[in-house]
C-alpha cells in the first residue's frame, strides 16, 4: 500500500514494543494490533540488522522459495548406489554433517558395521569395527552426493536407490529403499536378519522394483508423480515424516500393476508386494528425496537466508542455508522427547540422528504436525497442539507451499523454507518428528517422537550469513 | 532387554478394539510409570510387537493376530496388576481433551502481525522496541509495503539511511527513528494531541516542535491534515532529508493538505537546498519552521502561517501568574521534557542572558555534561536519550525533573524556573498531580518564580484549561506558547535582561 493510500483513510496500527501507545491508540478508537515482541533468542543485534537491511535479502529469498516451491519430483529410476552416486568400492555415506568412525555414535557404529558386513568386506562385527577405526572405509555425508539416508543413512555401494529428477531444473536426488521396521541397518541394529534382509532387498526387491519402473517408463507411461504422493498423503492424515500410512499405500496402489507384470517369479513378486505392504514407512524413502530435490534446487543463491538442509549424524546436528551454499552449522545432537518401544526409556534412546528432517526443511513432516494430529500425540499433546506447532512454524518461514495443503487449516499450504533471520528474532526453532535409535550399536528403534535443532547451528549460520553480507 | 521373571504377570488378547500405535505406546508408558507395576506392552498384536512381548517376557500363550489388542502386564503383587489393568482400561475409554489452540500462538514480530491483517487494509507499524532491534521490525514493515513509525531510539545513522532509501524504492516512508509524534488521517501515533482535522500539513523532524505547533493552530481554529515526524536526523547530512523529501511528495499528493509547515532544527544547508528546491517544486506552498539564531520562534512562525492564510492571530492561551517581582541576579533553570522546546528557549534566551549551559548545548563548549545541578542559567533537556536510558520518556515518568526541582529549592540559588508541560495522548495522564506539589514544596523553600510552557488542546485528554488551572493555582504562569513563557520568564529575570 502507498504512502497516498495511507493519507486516505485512518490506518489500522501493528505494533512492537512498549504498551501506552497502543493503549492511546485504544483510546482514540484506532484498530490496533500488538504484537508480543521479544528480544532475538540469539544473534549479535548487530548481525539481525545487517541482515535485515540487506539489500539482497527479499529477493534472494524469494527466489529461493520460488525454487523450492517450483520443484517437482518424479520416480525415474532404481538402481544400486554404485550405479548412480559413482562410489568409490570404499565408501560409506551416512546421514547429517560428516564425522569419523571416532565420533559416530552407537546406531551409527552399527549401521556402519553391518554395511560393512553386507558389502563382505568384513566376516564379523569385530573386524568391521577394526576397518572402520583403522580408516579402511571412506565415510562421506549422503547430502555431498545428492542422496539422503533416513536414521543412520549408511548407504553402501550395493543398496539400491530410488531415482528421482525434478522435471522443473532437472536435478535428481536419490535415497536408499526403506527396509521396514523392527531390527533394521537404519537403528543401527546388524544382526545376521538385518544382513540377510539388506541381501534380499539387493538381489529380490531392488531389481523387481527397477524393472517395474523402468518399463513403464520405457513404454512411454508418464513418470510417478511423487510430489503428488506426498500432497495427497497430506490430505489423509500423514505428515510424510513420521507417518507415510498413507503414502506407502498409494506408492504401492501405483507400482502394483507394474509389479505384476515384472518377469520374476511370482513368489518374488508375491514377497515384494508383501513386504511393500507390511512397511507404513515405505514412502518415507521416496518423500526425503522428494524434499531434497527442492531444496537442492535453492542452493547457491547470495543473500537468500533459508535453512537448504537439516541433517543429524548422531552426533551432532547441521544445517545449510541457501547462501552459504555447502558450509554446514553444527551443534550437539538434542535427544528426542518421545514414546518408546516396549521396555526401553529415554536413557535407551541416542541423540538425533538421520537426513530425514530434510522433510522438516521442506515444509512437511513437524511442520504440517496439523494435518497429522495423530503424531502430536508423541510427546502427550493432542490435536490443537499439532495445529499451535504448525502456526509457530509460519512464523519462522518464509512461504506457505500451495502445493501442500493442510486440510484443517482450511487447506493453508505448509509452511515452508525456514528463515534462520526468523528463527533467531522469535526464538522458536524448527520442529521435528523423528524415530529414535537405540544408543548402543545393534539395538534398533526404541521409540518415536519430537526433537528441535540444538540453536548452536543457527546461531553459527546468522554469523556467516552476516558476514558474507557484509563482504558482498 | 531380558526381563526378570519375577511377580504377576497378565496377558491378554482382545479383538474388535483398535487404537493406534501413538495412542498404545501413550497408554504403556503412563501405565508403566505407575507404582508395582514393572513392565506393560498395550500395542496391536503385530508381528514386530509380539517379539517386543517376548523379549520382555509377556508373550501371550495363545496364537495372535495383527488385529487384536494385546495387554500385557508385569506387577510385583496382584493389587498392582489389577489396578494397572483398570488404568489400561480407563486411558483406552478416556476422551482426550485440549491444553491449546492455534489461537493462542502469539505473534512475535511485526512482519508476522503485518500477515495476519487482510492485504487491502491500510495500515501502519509502529516500533518502541529497544534501538538495537527496530532495525528488523522496520525492515519487515517496509518488506510488507507498510510505513512505520520507530519511536526507538538508538538506531545507527547508517542504518537510518538504509531503512529509508528501502522505504523510498518501496514507496513507503520510514517516520523516525527517534520518533515520538505523527497524526496520519487524524490518528495520533506516540505522543500527539487532539487537534482538529484541516488543511495545515507538518513535515517535523522535530517531536515536541510538531507538538507546539500543532496545539498553536488548534488554538487558532486550525485545523492538521497531517503530521509526519520524520525523526531528528533526517535533515542532517548523513540522511539528506530522504523521508522529509517523502513526506512532502505525499502531503502535496493528498487533497485534504492545503499547506505544508516543515518543522526542524537548522539542516545542513545543502540538505536545506534541496529540500527548498524540492518544496518549490510542489502545488502546495511550504513554510519553514526552522529554529535557528534568525528564526528561533515556532510560535512566530506559526503566526506567519496564519498570516499567509489570511487568518487572525489569536491571543494565545495562557494563565497569568502571581504578580511576581523580577529577581535581580537570578539565574534561568530550564526544565523540559521536549528537545526542541528546550531548544527554543535557549535560542529565545542567549542573546538576553549570555550563556546556557545545556545537556543539548547550543555550542559544544556549554556542555553540561551529567551535572544537572551546575550553577548559573541552566537549560536541561530531560528527553535527551543519555537521561532516557533505561526509564521512560519524563514525559510520562516525571521522577528525573521532580528530584531537580527539590534540589534546585535546597540549594537556594536564585532562580526562575521554566518548565515544560506537554499533555496528548501517550503523555502522562495527569502531569499537574505530581508537578504541583514538588513546586509548592519548592516555593515554600525559597522564591522561586514558576512559568509554564503547557503544550497541548482542550481537547487533549488531560485537558488544557485543567492543567493550566491547576498549576496556576499552584503558583505558576502559564503560557500554550513556549515562546511567550520563555521571554515571561526572562521578564521575571529583570536585571539579567
Amino acid at each position: 500500500m502507498s504512502l497516498q493510500e495511507l493519507l486516505a483513510t485512518p490506518p489500522a496500527i501493528v505494533a512492537a514494543g512498549v504498551d501506552v501507545f497502543s493503549d492511546a491508540l485504544r483510546a482514540q478508537g484506532a484498530e490496533v494490533h500488538d504484537v508480543d515482541w521479544r528480544p532475538p533468542a540469539f544473534g549479535d543485534p548487530a548481525d539481525l540488522a545487517a541482515l535485515a537491511l540487506d539489500a539482497r535479502r527479499a529477493a534472494a529469498n524469494r527466489t529461493a522459495v520460488e525454487r523450492v516451491l517450483a520443484a517437482g519430483s518424479q520416480l525415474v529410476d532404481v538402481q544400486p548406489a554404485r550405479a548412480v552416486l559413482d562410489l568409490p568400492d570404499r565408501m560409506l555415506l551416512h546421514a547429517g554433517p560428516p564425522i569419523e568412525w571416532a565420533d559416530a555414535s552407537g546406531p551409527m557404529r552399527g549401521a556402519l558395521i553391518g554395511a560393512c558386513l553386507f558389502e563382505g568386506w568384513a566376516d564379523t562385527a569385530e573386524e568391521a569395527e577394526r576397518i572402520l577405526a583403522a580408516g579402511e572405509i571412506a565415510l562421506d555425508p549422503c547430502h555431498h552426493h545428492s542422496a539422503v539416508g533416513p536414521m543412520a543413512g549408511v548407504t553402501s555401494p550395493s543398496m539400491w536407490m530410488w531415482c528421482l529428477q525434478d522435471p522443473v531444473g532437472g536435478g535428481r536426488a536419490f535415497c536408499n529403499l526403506n527396509e521396514g521396521l523392527g531390527k533394521v541397518l537404519r537403528y543401527g541394529a546388524y544382526g545376521p536378519e538385518v544382513i540377510e534382509r539388506l541381501h534380499w532387498m539387493a538381489d529380490v526387491l531392488g531389481p523387481v522394483l527397477a524393472a517395474a519402473v523402468r518399463t513403464p517408463l520405457e513404454a512411454g507411461v508418464d513418470p510417478i508423480d511423487v510430489k503428488a504422493i506426498l500432497a495427497q498423503m497430506l490430505q489423509m492424515g500423514d505428515e510424510g515424516h513420521n507417518r507415510n500410512r498413507a503414502g506407502s499405500a498409494i506408492t504401492l496402489r501405483e507400482l502394483a500393476p507394474a509389479l505384476a507384470e515384472v518377469d520374476a517369479p511370482a513368489k518374488a513378486i508375491s514377497a515384494v508386494l508383501r513386504f511393500i505392504g507390511g512397511n507404513e514407512h515405505f514412502f518415507l524413502n521416496l518423500g526425503m528425496p522428494t524434499a531434497k530435490l527442492a531444496m537442492d534446487a535453492a542452493r547457491g543463491v547470495p543473500g537468500s537466508t533459508m535453512v537448504t538442509v537439516m541433517a543429524r549424524n548422531g552426533t551432532e546436528f547441521g544445517i545449510q542455508t541457501a547462501g552459504t551454499g555447502d558450509r554446514w552449522f553444527t551443534g550437539p545432537a538434542q535427544t528426542p522427547v518421545g514414546l518408546f518401544l516396549g521396555d526401553y526409556g529415554p536413557d535407551d534412546a541416542n541423540p538425533d540422528i538421520g537426513d530425514s528432517a530434510i522433510t522438516e526443511t521442506y515444509g512437511v513432516g513437524g511442520f504440517s504436525m496439523a494435518a497429522a494430529p495423530a503424531i502430536v500425540r508423541f510427546v502427550g499433546g493432542t490435536v490443537p497442539d499439532a495445529l499451535a506447532t504448525t502456526e509457530r512454524m509460519y512464523q519462522v518461514t518464509l512461504a506457505e507451499n500451495p502445493a501442500m495443503a493442510i486440510p484443517i487449516l482450511g487447506f493453508r499450504g505448509s509452511p515452508t523454507g525456514i528463515d534462520v533471520l526468523k528463527v533467531a528474532r522469535t526464538g522458536w526453532l524448527p520442529q521435528i518428528n523423528t524415530g529414535m535409535a537405540g544408543a548402543v550399536a545393534g539395538t534398533g528403534q526404541v521409540g518415536a517422537g519430537l526433537v528441535q535443532p540444538p540453536q548452536e547451528c543457527f546461531e553459527k549460520a546468522l554469523a556467516a550469513l552476516a558476514e558474507e553480507t557484509r563482504a558482498a | 532387554m531380558a526381563a526378570p521373571p519375577t511377580g504377576v504377570r497378565s496377558v491378554v488378547l482382545r479383538s474388535g478394539v483398535y487404537a493406534d500405535s501413538v495412542k498404545l505406546m501413550q497408554v504403556s508408558r503412563d501405565v508403566g510409570a505407575t507404582e508395582g507395576v514393572t513392565g506393560v506392552l498395550v500395542a496391536m498384536a503385530t508381528p514386530l510387537n509380539l517379539e517386543i512381548a517376548e523379549n520382555m517376557g509377556l508373550a501371550p500363550d495363545e496364537e495372535a493376530s495383527p488385529e487384536q489388542l494385546l495387554i500385557a502386564i508385569r506387577a510385583t503383587d496382584d493389587a498392582a496388576l489389577a489396578a494397572a489393568t483398570a488404568a489400561v482400561d480407563a486411558a483406552l475409554a478416556a476422551r482426550e481433551r485440549s491444553s491449546a489452540t492455534a489461537a493462542t500462538i502469539p505473534l512475535r514480530t511485526i512482519g508476522a502481525g503485518l500477515d495476519e491483517l487482510p492485504v487491502d487494509t491500510e495500515a501502519l507499524a509502529i516500533i518502541s522496541v529497544p534501538g538495537q532491534y527496530a532495525v528488523a521490525e522496520a525492515a519487515d514493515a517496509i518488506a510488507a509495503g507498510r510505513s512505520v513509525l520507530v519511536f526507538s531510539d538508538g538506531v545507527p545513522v547508517e542504518h537510518e539511511v538504509l531503512l529509508k532509501r528501502a522505504a523510498h524504492d518501496a514507496g513507503v516512508l520510514v517516520m523516525g527513528p527517534d520518533c515520538g509524534t505523527a497524526i496520519v488521517s487524524g490518528v495520533a501515533l506516540g505522543f500527539a494531541n487532539v487537534v482538529r482535522p484541516g488543511p495545515v500539513g507538518l513535515v517535523a523532524a522535530s517531536g515536541t516542535g510538531a507538538q507546539q505547533v500543532s496545539c498553536l493552530l488548534d488554538a487558532a481554529g486550525v485545523g492538521v491534515s497531517h503530521v509526519l515526524g520524520v525523526g531528528g536526523r533526517d535533515l542532517k547530512a548523513e540522511v539528506g532529508g530522504l523521508a522529509t523529501l517523502d513526506a512532502l511528495a505525499a502531503l502535496d499528493a493528498d487533497p485534504a493538505t492545503e499547506r505544508v509547515l516543515l518543522v526542524s532544527k537548522p539542516p545542513a544547508p545543502a540538505v536545506a537546498e534541496a529540500v527548498r528546491a524540492a518544496a518549490d517544486g510542489l502545488s502546495v506552498p511550504v513554510r519553514d519552521a526552522v529554529l535557528s539564531a534568525d528564526a528561533p520562534d515556532l510560535t512566530a512562525a506559526v503566526e506567519g502561517l496564519l498570516a499567509d492564510m489570511g487568518r487572525e492571530v489569536p491571543a494565545w492561551p495562557s494563565r497569568p501568574g502571581p504578580d511576581e517581582k523580577a529577581v535581580p541576579g537570578a539565574v534561568l533553570k530550564g526544565f523540559f521534557s521536549g528537545g526542541t522546546l528546550a531548544d527554543e528557549a535557549m535560542l529565545l534566551a542567549s542573546p538576553a542572558l549570555g550563556e546556557i549551559r545545556s545537556n543539548i548545548p547550543l555550542r559544544p563548549e556549554l556542555d553540561l555534561g551529567t551535572d544537572l545541578a551546575a550553577p548559573g542559567h541552566v537549560v536541561v533537556d530531560f528527553g535527551d536519550d543519555a537521561l532516557t536510558v533505561g526509564r521512560a520518556h519524563p514525559m510520562i515518568d516525571p521522577t528525573l525533573r521532580l528530584e531537580a526541582i527539590s534540589n534546585l529549592a535546597a540549594r537556594r540559588e536564585p532562580a526562575v524556573l521554566l518548565l515544560d508541560v506537554v499533555l496528548g495522548y501517550g503523555a502522562d495522564p495527569d502531569p499537574a498531580h505530581s508537578l504541583v506539589p514538588a513546586l509548592t514544596a519548592a516555593r515554600r523553600h525559597v522564591p522561586l518564580p514558576v512559568v509554564v510552557a503547557l503544550i497541548g488542546t482542550e481537547g487533549d485528554p488531560q485537558g488544557w484549561s485543567r492543567q493550566a488551572d491547576a498549576l496556576a493555582a499552584a503558583g505558576a504562569a502559564v503560557f500554550a506558547s513556549n515562546a511567550q513563557a520563555t521571554r515571561y520568564a526572562l521578564d521575571l529575570l529583570g536585571g539579567a535582561r
